[in-house]
């Protein structure tokens, strides 16, 4: 279906869509404008039980159909009320659709121990507040660097590199062989 | 018509190097002012609008909170103190963010007349700084109408 190509090729290009999670309206409008800036398509919502219905992942079918674009990146306040960005990184992590989207924390915070939490869950970054322009770039480039070397690991399967390492492998069997059966004899 | 340009320019310039000097904002503010440009030019107006509504509804219910000796909330005045702190953090309103800090440690050891005396400076500060906000907002106005445009102001 047609809609369905539009988002996979969009996750091709290099503009990221990215969903912040954050219940201060004041945090929201700063963090999209600091996203808007770096050239990514933004998508805020205010609760960690919206962004779940938003990615389709609170059960109701129904609801998957509403999002237009894949989600590259989610940015995520780490305190809210209902669900804790904690418990969204976790949510997602245990989502075999979604796993692979790289979350990061953001919190005002700056606790050892909750960014050890976080990061052992799979958070890829952890932001302390208030963001700034700065940390967004050196995100996006963490993002964009990581899309870049998973392409790069698929397509060096079938390097010279590769078969040398595999027959390396054969050629000290059959060596070792050969000694044991020059020592036998 | 330059030289009304450059007096309205100089006066916002000195004007916002006070607001710094005077403790009213921080660098999380010139943070914000990077994000505007021509194509959104009430960026920053628009933000601080949203924090200073976020500062009326948080105080009122923190007020509730604290309104009955008897029957105090404490954890949910510690929630709009939080709230508080991360949105005057966020915006760079320094004074408001520093009263949130005692607010918090009053709050932790549950002493009512402490909120209470954090409350009314933290309503205080706010109120203070949505006027000098206004104040730096409408000499931003008058420069564009006198069609200059809002120099970059570097704080040291």
């Amino acid at each position: 279906m047609a809609l369905g190509d539009l988002s996979s090729s969009s996750s091709s290009t290099s503009e990221l869509h990215v969903l912040a999670v954050d219940d201060s309206i004041v945090d929201r409008k700063v963090i999209e404008r600091l996203l808007r800036i770096s050239a990514c398509k933004v998508t805020t919502v205010e609760s960690g039980t919206r962004a779940l219905q938003y990615l389709g992942l609170d059960g109701d079918k129904g609801s998957s159909g509403l999002k237009d674009l894949k989600v590259n990146l989610i940015v995520t306040d780490y305190s809210m009320p209902g669900l804790t960005g904690y418990e969204l990184l976790k949510k997602i992590k245990e989502s075999s659709a979604f796993r692979e989207i790289p979350v990061v924390i953001m919190s005002s915070e700056n606790i050892q121990p909750r960014i050890e939490q976080c990061m052992t869950e799979g958070a890829e970054d952890f932001l302390l507040k208030p963001v700034k322009l700065a940390d967004v770039k050196r995100l996006k480039e963490l993002i964009m660097r990581g899309g870049e070397a998973e392409q790069e690991k698929t397509s060096n399967l079938i390097s010279p590199k590769r078969i040398l390492q595999n027959n390396i492998f054969f050629f000290i069997i059959f060596f070792i062989i050969t000694i044991t059966i020059i020592f036998i004899v | 018509m330059n030289t009304v340009v450059a007096k309205l320019q100089r006066q916002f310039q000195d004007y916002l190097v006070s607001l710094y000097q005077q403790g009213f904002l921080d660098n999380q503010f010139t943070e914000l002012r990077k994000l505007q440009d021509e194509g959104t030019p009430d960026f920053v107006a628009e933000v601080v609008s949203l924090f200073f509504d976020d500062c009326s509804k948080l105080i009122n219910s923190m007020s509730r909170s604290l309104e009955r000796p008897e029957n105090v909330d404490f954890k949910q005045v510690d929630s709009g103190v939080h709230q508080l702190k991360g949105s005057s953090s966020s915006v760079g309103a320094r004074r408001v963010k520093n009263v949130c800090i005692s607010f918090k440690e009053c709050c932790d050891v549950q002493n009512r007349e402490g909120c209470l005396r954090c409350l009314q400076q933290v309503d205080y500060e706010y109120k203070m700084l949505k006027t000098k906000l206004q104040d730096l907002f409408n000499l931003e106005k008058q420069i564009v109408q006198a069609g200059g445009a809002i120099p970059q102001v570097n704080i040291n």
